[in-house]
Parts: C-alpha cells; structure tokens; sequence
C-alpha cells in the first residue's frame, strides 16, 4: 500500500480518539494533530516495523505572529526503509508555551529541541538539557520571534564579565 | 577553577557536573580536573568551545558550546528576498560554497514549481561534486595536520587550488561563489571551464593516490587514529550522525542514491560505507568519496547536455543584464522581481541534499509574499558535533584533536 495513506490509516487505528489533520504539497505528507500525544506518536512512528522512522532529520518552529495558536513545532523525519520524508505539527499556544521532548526517542533531537528553545522560547518539558544553543544564557529574548526587531536590541548582549 | 567558576556560565559549568554527581570542586586532590579548550583552538576547526572533564589524561565528561558564529542566517533570510539570500549560504559551509548555493536553490524551486533546464542541473552537479572533492582535500589535510603529519596539508591544499581555479573561470570568484540562480545558474559554462575540470579530473587521480600512500604508510598516523572514536551504527542514526560520518558506521546511506535529486539517477556510482565507524574508517571513507566524486564528474563531462542554462519562466526567474538593457518586456520583469520578488505559492517544502558534509536541507514555508515567512537550515556539521561528547568519552585528550578533525565540523554552518 502507498504510504501516504498507509501513515494517517495507522495513526487513526492506533490513537482513534485523535484528529489528524493529513495535507500534501509537492509531494511531500504533513501530519498535524495536537501536541500532548507528540512522545506517543514519535515513538510509534519509530517503532513500527512498517514504518520505521528512525532519522530525525530536523525539528524546529514556525512563529504565525498574529495567529491564534502562535507557534507550530515541526518535525522532519525520515523513513530510511522507505525512503519516505514526513514533516509532523503540532500547534502550542503563547500562554503555554511548552511541548514534550521527543528526545527520548531520538537523542538527536536534544540539540534540535535546544535550537528550537532558543530561537523561539517554547519550552521543551522533560528534555534533559534545556539550555540555550547559541545565544549567551543572560539573554532574554527569543530572536526568530516576528516581535524582535532585525536590527536586534541595542544593550540586549552584554560584554563578557571581567 | 575558581577562575574558571569566575568566568564560566554557572548553567554550563552545572550541565557539566550532572554527567558524575560525585564530583566536588573542592576536593583539590582529585585527579579531575575541568579544561577549557577552544573556541580559538586551532585544532577545533574555527570557533568551537569544548568543556573536558578530565580523570588524568582520560576524558570523562564533554559540553559543547556552540553560537560564536552565530550570525542569524535564518532571521536574515526572513527579511529578504529569495534572491537576495543566495550569497548568504555562500557563507554557511564556507569550504563548499557552490553546494549550499545547489542546495538553496532546489529547495525554492521545488516551492515556487520551477524546473531548472537539463544543461543547469548538470552543471549544478558537477560544480556540486567538485565541492565535494575541495571539502574533502581540506578534511584530509586539516586532520592529517591535527595529528601531526603536516605535509598532506599542503599537497591536499594545492589540488584544492586547481577546483578553485575551475570555480574561478566559471563564476569570477573563487571563494563566494554564488553561482545559482533559481530557475538555472548565472552563466553557461565556457568551454575552457569545463576543459579545466577535466583536466584536473585527469591529473587528480595519481595526486590522490600519491596522498594516500604517503599516509597510509605512515605508522603514527595509522595508529593515532585506529580505534578512536568508534560509534555503532544504532547510535550514529539516533544521533543524525550524517553524510561521510554515517556511513563509516556502516550506513549505506546516501540521499544522491535514496532520494534522487537533479540528474544523479543517471550517474554510475558506488557509495563506499565502511563498518568501524572510527577515525580510521572515516578517513579511508573520504579518500573513497573523492574517487566516486571524480567518477562522477568524469560522467557529467562526457553526457553534458547543450541547451538554455536558465528556465523561461519569465515573472520568476531574472532575465540575463543583456537583455534587461535591450528588451522592454524583459526590464519589467527585472524590476518586478528585484522590488516584489517571485512571490511563490502558499506552502511548505523540506528539501535536502547530500552536501560535503552530510544532508543539507532548507525548509522554507511561504505565505505567498516576495520573503519567505521561515526558513531553516538543517546543516550537516551541527548534527555532527552533536555526536562529539560520546565520540570523545574514555579517550585521550589528545585523540579530541584527532576526532574532531575526523568528523569535519565547519562553525559556520553548525552557528548558521
């Protein structure tokens, strides 16, 4: 069977109390579904014989500025059985802004988590190491966020210690 | 380590205590110690930060920090325009500038739904390939001189001068290349280029095997390297351990074979895996790569295609400055793209390639607009260095040298 309908079809079975909302663009499977199942479906993506997602290529975020659900948390992952990308979403609103790691389903997903932290400020619950990728861990802001400025914050980087 | 308490940010210097809760920063006669090493260490490939914990000579724990390159590429490319963006990826993996700029410009086209003419994508392969092979002679040689064999820099060094010459006559730059456009590359490729190409293709070979014999045979270097820093294949997958790295693990992974981009399903190659998934087999695997990267470029020269180099789809893809000066509709379309830019339907697109480094992918969403509303860089060596503390626990503090010169990091796509 095509996988592109093979995924939602064993998603739905396996978690039937759940909306999954499938869309395709050039040729490329989207899976949207709320964010408190994210661990559940990761780890089941990666487990099944079928599928077999064991490659996280990428995780990051999409900041939407004026939406209601503000952020989307994107997963790239990458069936290396099949061959077969599939990108998941999930929605995280700013008054909670927080999701699952995933990285206990894949370690590489810590420092992409991490990024994610820092770019954006979602938190990341249970993740082992929750500090910020590249910005100094005095810096208050979230710089791929719509509201920082591109210019940055003038007084924002503090010189380093004496 | 009072100064380094001084001068340490308390969260790192915690993250590096959690790996042993044993450990007291008192107790002088320990024989732990906290080392400091980078980021201006030569050996760490440009300006990565590494924080050792150190039992004798032994490693025990290892934090890496990133972000002092940190130049917000991806903030960037939010406030620009497709176009504008292309010398910026020049300036991610600055050893191959022509595979980010290949890789850039496949992931917009597969958004906006432009197809590249058959002459362009052979021409991007081949100027890939080439990247590859100048990334790897620069691997080579930097970790040949990080564990002491000098001489390979300079020999990998001077081949890697002939592909920039190649660059060179084909583009006029020689570093920052910025040689795509979308829709095609800027220029055709003269003929005096591409009989640069084969001609070093031709001479490269005996060079490659002159550098290879001359390490080999060399015992110190052999056995510096034999053994350190193996990784399993289970672990280098969980890990998004990629490109060259992956597959000494045992891998046989490779996106130019599983997921076919440009023309590489018409091109005769082996993808050389190795099982140790140590330095050693890292190395054998790059000097491999070179081999099947030469195969390839010999291919695209021999089954270069003729035709346009730019697709005609005039409101997305910029015209050439001749016709801009000569041709009305032409002028317009200049205009529009350069103010509004190509303004690409509503979606989003993850798409990947097999950079020098690993998979380099960009995802990119549009909301229709001349800017992208987001764009990532998956880059390659930020994977990698991922990996670096269970690469380096339980070795020397001197095999650290020899594994990230193994591994190949470039800062300037690991920071973006």
């Amino acid at each position: 069977m095509d996988l592109k309908t093979l995924i939602p079809q064993k998603l739905k079975e396996e978690f039937p109390s759940t909306e999954f909302e499938v869309s395709e663009y050039r040729d490329e499977l989207t899976i949207k579904f709320e964010k408190k199942i994210i661990v559940d479906v990761c780890s089941f993506l990666k487990s099944d014989v079928d599928l077999e997602f064991v490659w996280c290529s990428d995780i990051t975020a999409i900041d939407w500025a004026t939406r209601k659900n503000r952020f989307t948390v994107v997963y790239n992952i990458f069936s290396m059985k099949h061959n077969f990308r599939l990108r998941l979403k999930c929605d995280v609103d700013e008054s909670d802004c927080s999701i699952d790691t995933v990285s206990s389903v894949w370690q590489a997903a810590n420092w992409q988590e991490r990024e994610t932290y820092d770019m954006y400020g979602i938190k990341f619950k249970n993740h082992p190491d929750l500090r910020r990728m590249y910005m100094p861990e005095e810096f208050e802001y979230h710089p791929l966020r719509k509201d920082f400025p591109l210019m940055g914050i003038p007084g924002s980087l503090p010189l380093p210690k004496k | 380590m009072k100064q380094l308490e001084k001068e340490t940010d308390p969260k790192i210097l915690q993250a590096l205590l959690n790996s042993r809760n044993d450990y007291t920063l008192d107790d002088a006669l320990e024989n732990e110690m906290v080392l400091n090493m980078g980021p201006q260490h030569p050996a760490t490939h440009g300006v990565l930060r590494l924080l050792l914990r150190l039992d004798g000579e032994r490693i025990i724990g290892c934090v890496p920090e990133l972000g002092y390159l940190h130049r917000g590429y991806e903030k960037m490319a939010e406030n620009m325009s497709y176009y504008e963006y292309i010398p910026h990826t020049d300036r991610l993996d600055y050893i191959s500038p022509m595979a980010n700029n290949v890789a850039y410009v496949l992931a917009v086209e597969k958004l906006a739904g432009i197809e590249a003419p058959k002459r362009a994508q052979y021409i991007r392969m081949l100027i890939a390939e080439l990247a590859r092979i100048a990334s790897h002679l620069v691997a080579l040689g930097s970790f040949a001189m990080d564990v002491g064999a000098l001489t390979v820099f300079l020999w990998t060094l001077r081949e890697r001068e002939k592909i920039l010459d190649v660059w060179d006559i084909l583009c006029g730059a020689r570093f920052t290349n910025s040689y795509t456009r979308i829709g095609g590359v800027a220029n055709d490729a003269q003929p005096e280029a591409l009989a640069k190409a084969k001609w070093f293709i031709e001479q490269f070979e005996p060079y490659l095997a002159e550098v290879e014999q001359l390490l080999n045979t060399n015992r110190i270097f052999i056995e510096r390297i034999d053994g350190v820093g193996a990784i399993s294949k289970e672990d280098a997958i969980d890990l998004g351990f990629c490109g060259p790295n992956l597959r000494a693990c045992g891998v046989e992974f490779d996106l130019r074979r599983n997921v076919p981009y440009l023309c590489y399903n018409e091109m005769d190659f082996n993808i050389p895996t190795y099982t140790e998934g140590d330095c050693l087999a890292r190395y054998f695997l790059r000097i491999d790569e070179c081999r099947e990267s030469a195969k390839i470029v010999k291919q695209i020269l021999d089954k270069i295609p003729q035709g346009p180099v730019q697709a005609n789809i005039p409101k997305k893809v910029l015209p050439h400055k001749d016709e801009v000066y000569s041709k009305m509709e032409e002028l317009i379309h200049d205009f529009m793209i350069v103010n509004f830019g190509i303004n690409p339907p509503v979606g989003e697109i993850y798409h990947a390639i097999e950079g020098s480094k690993g998979e380099l992918g960009f995802y990119l969403v549009s909301k229709g607009d001349g800017k992208p509303w987001k764009s990532k860089i998956r880059s390659p060596s930020f994977n990698n260095i991922q990996s670096l503390p269970k690469l380096v626990i339980g070795h020397l503090i001197s095999d650290v040298v020899a594994i990230i010169g193994s591994i190949d990091p470039i800062m300037g796509e690991a920071d973006k």
